[in-house]
């Protein structure tokens, strides 16, 4: 196919074979590990790979754009979580539709978590999801004129589809792009359209599925706590002439940790619905992403989640590792692993913190938190020379060899502090009365629901599903370290904090070990180090359990020095998905520690 | 018991209240709350009451590899930049905010390996570090002063070469480990060239100049 990389097409093997024998006339291999799934089969097929195969995990979904084929694509990559079959190795499928009329099934009536990606994919790719219940904007706003991931668009201040740009060097003249470009003549505006006369359908759109609640729905969630407003004699709305209450948080609110925002509609104190509405802080990482060289993509990554910026390395890093086909020396594998547990113990200190705060506890037991994750950026700081953007990580290897007196620092962290840092936190906050009353009950997320929605990491943890990638699928070198996925039961608000704690936990027990085990020497770059990576053709999902969950990157390579394709499966943005969910039927003033037990960082959120 | 729980909290924050102090008045007997000595302790893991300090009163050191916008190395042995203007920064870098105009030969017309302007835009530096990491010639390296606030926004942040060029004197001082392995290769390459240039002249090769040259910047190919 024109525009795509000629790869041998793979055998159908192991589940997909079986997919084969049922639905011969449906799937075709293709030039990669999965196979291609007619348009109009799509459902039936997935239903039965989620009901009789087990893969009832829907990880990522994205669309890649084909101009030169005049074709979209999308991909979707499931895995088995609740049952761990297929040793934790995906199932890619591709959905294919032409360019000018892209229409691809919904999955969202099999995994709900396909929700907010079909939607990602709508916005940014263009790609119409026949059948999903809300197919609007998410990342970009309504009225937004184009789809920015489509290879023919065209930012604001565009002037070359790849870096290195020309004007950089041998002639390089400093201009700034503000000048270069005039926005003037940089913009283009639909054919019949008005900027003057523009009026945002968003709002108002907004605001009537708001209203739109199922009243069905209502008496249940009413009654269904013991001090909702419709308790004790039958439904209120019944007797009296009631209106709901539309209340709409943030995105500029403290609570949110960031731009974010929530449409709630309330009946009393008790909430009916609950939107979700972001994008505030889209920069189009992935766009960028793709003018970017392979290495140039590195220190973005940091601006992802940028608590853990060390664990985004790593995931990207694996995913072009796993496409050029180098390993890492011993030495380097180490240091990644000492650099994200680390990050781990980090987040979630921050995590814990901040959801105190949000409890209305104000920063006095987060700074003790914080304090904690003060020590170890400094350690981040010595080793790679920031405290947060650490771009630490390169294909095959880390950036620089540790400083004299980094470990020595790390093994009294590791061993004399952080164990005890983590007890105390444990002695003075969970037993708290205040954090019992608030957190236990609330925010309740089952397993199925969790595992439906594609909720990841501790998120999905705490609901009972014992699925940790280092488990599942081990990645670089989990498979050597002795530690147990930390698992909690009541999907609630405060089995979310305490499997934070028991994650630490988990975290100082792998960091001991590594510590232990880790060679005092040698190479820390396979083969030598390049500015311009050369990467073979191909596509490659690299994951990682990051501290908000799984984190996985999907880069596809044409060949050229630039990715084709680079795009992120951030959990912070799809483990909002369930937000709804978790939030019906609850009080609003509980929905800012639902929120904040998710942990979402909106850099990553947004991207 | 109802309000155990505040009464445990409080009693921590009453403990770092004493704590600070007590730690305050051991460092005065040591000659300083604040000093190189006793900071690396206070902010470390044994660290016990207060945490933090009065910015800018008092400074944190920062760790040798601290990476801050990037400046150019310049040659006081040599009296030249270390500078060969072979674009390899420029193209590495991230958010594209490096600008060299190369030298040319007014006679031959062909690259002489100094720049003739280098711009860095602050404003748009991400201070990654990747210029420096991949520089071959060690000729560009992170700096350490990170209090650039400045009321011109494009002014005062956009650095030209007069602006970015500091002495190696400087480097040698903010990266002695950095600068010790640079001195080690220098030296070692001298002694192989030193080498090679005796067996060769042993050997009355036919070639006057034996290999020795450092081969100039592989100019990148473009991508293909």
């Amino acid at each position: 196919m024109a525009g795509k990389v000629a790869a041998p097409v793979a055998e159908l093997t192991g589940p997909l074979a079986v997919l084969k024998e049922k639905f011969s006339e449906a799937l075709s291999p293709g030039e990669f590990e999965g196979a291609v799934i007619k348009n109009e089969n799509l459902v039936e097929v997935a239903k039965f790979m989620r009901d009789d195969l087990g893969y009832d995990y829907l990880s990522s979904v994205t669309g890649v754009d084909y101009p030169a084929a005049n074709e979209v694509e999308v991909v979707y990559h499931a895995y088995s979580a609740r049952h761990g079959l297929h040793n934790g190795k995906p199932l890619v499928f591709k959905a294919r539709a032409p360019r000018d009329n892209s229409v691809v099934p919904s999955l969202v009536s099999v995994w709900p978590g396909a929700d907010f990606q079909e939607r990602e994919a709508w916005d940014l790719m263009g790609i119409k999801f026949e059948g999903h219940p809300n197919l609007r904007r998410i990342l970009m706003w309504e009225g937004f004129a184009g789809h920015p991931l489509r290879k023919d668009w065209h930012e604001a201040y565009f002037e070359q589809d790849n870096k290195p740009f020309d004007s950089r060097w041998p002639g390089g003249h400093h201009t700034r792009a503000e000048d270069r470009v005039p926005l003037a003549d940089n913009v283009a505006f639909p054919p019949g359209f008005d900027p003057t006369d523009f009026n945002s359908q968003a709002e108002t759109t907004l605001v009537e599925r708001a209203r739109s609640v199922d009243v069905s729905e209502l008496g249940q969630l009413v009654s269904s706590d013991g001090n909702g407003s419709g308790s004790g004699n039958g439904h209120i709305a019944d007797a009296i002439q009631t209106d709901h209450l539309i209340v709409n948080l943030g995105p500029q609110h403290p609570s949110t940790h960031g731009v974010f925002r929530m449409v709630i509609t309330l009946e009393g104190e008790t909430i009916l619905k609950l939107e979700p509405v972001m994008g505030y802080l889209h920069r189009n990482h992935e766009k960028i992403g793709e003018r970017n060289t392979f290495i140039q993509n590195m220190p973005f990554t940091d601006r992802l989640d940028y608590i853990a910026s060390m664990s985004n390395n790593l995931g990207y890093a694996l995913a072009v590792e796993k496409l050029m086909k180098v390993t890492p020396p011993e030495r380097a594998e180490y240091i990644r692993i000492l650099m994200v547990e680390l990050t781990r113990i980090c987040n979630h200190m921050w995590a814990i913190g901040f959801l105190l705060n949000d409890l209305g506890a104000f920063f006095t037991p987060a700074l003790y938190a914080i304090e904690e994750r003060e020590l170890v950026l400094d350690l981040f700081e010595a080793a790679s020379g920031s405290r947060m953007m650490c771009n630490y990580m390169r294909f095959g290897g880390v950036a620089r060899d540790l400083p004299e007196g980094w470990i020595e620092k790390c093994r009294d962290l590791v061993f004399n502090r952080l164990p005890k840092a983590t007890d105390d936190l444990d002695h003075f906050l969970s037993e708290n009365e205040i954090i019992r009353a608030r957190c236990e009950g609330v925010g309740n997320l089952t397993a199925e629901q969790a595992v439906a929605y594609s909720a990841a990491g501790p998120l999905l943890r705490a609901s009972g599903v014992p699925y940790d990638v280092r488990r599942a699928e081990p990645y670089s070198i989990y498979d050597r370290f002795d530690f147990d996925v930390a698992v909690r039961y009541h999907g609630d608000v405060y089995d979310r904090y305490l499997i934070r704690l028991d994650e630490i936990r988990q975290s100082i027990r792998i960091l001991q070990q590594a510590l232990d085990q880790m060679p005092g020497g040698g190479e820390i770059q396979a083969g030598k180090k390049q500015y311009q990576t050369r990467v073979p053709a191909g596509q490659a999902y690299g994951r990682v359990d990051g501290p908000k969950g799984e984190l996985g990157f999907y880069v596809v390579s044409d060949g050229n020095p630039n990715p084709y394709r680079y795009h992120i499966r951030a959990p912070s943005f799809i483990n909002l998905t369930a937000l709804g969910e978790m939030c019906k039927g609850q009080k609003i003033a509980d929905v800012v520690i639902i929120l904040g037990s998710i942990d979402i960082v909106l850099g990553e959120t947004d991207r | 018991m109802y309000g155990s729980g505040i009464i445990k909290g409080l009693g921590v924050t009453l403990k770092h209240f004493v704590a600070t102090y007590i730690e305050d008045l051991r460092y005065v007997l040591k000659g300083g709350r604040y000093t190189d000595q006793a900071m690396p302790v206070r902010q470390g893991p044994r660290a016990r009451g207060v945490f933090t300090v009065q910015y800018p009163e008092e400074r944190l050191p920062v760790p040798e590899n601290f990476r801050y916008i990037p400046f150019l190395v310049f040659d006081t042995q040599k009296n030249e930049d270390k500078c060969t203007s072979c674009g390899i920064c420029a193209k590495v870098c991230p958010p594209q905010c490096i600008w060299i105009v190369r030298t040319n030969d007014p006679k031959t017309n062909r690259p002489v390996p100094q720049p003739a302007e280098f711009y860095i835009d602050a404003t748009v530096c991400m201070s990654c570090g990747l210029c420096a990491e991949f520089c071959p010639f060690d000729a560009i390296k992170m700096d350490h002063d990170y209090e650039l606030s400045s009321f011109e926004r494009f002014n005062n942040l956009v650095f030209d070469k007069a602006r970015l060029t500091k002495p190696d004197t400087y480097h040698a001082q903010i990266h002695p480990t950095d600068w010790a392995r640079e001195q080690a290769e220098i030296a070692e390459k001298a002694a192989k060239d030193a080498e090679k240039a005796a067996a060769a002249a042993a050997k009355k090769a036919a070639a006057a100049k034996p290999a020795d040259a450092p081969k100039p910047a592989d100019a990148p190919k473009p991508a293909a």
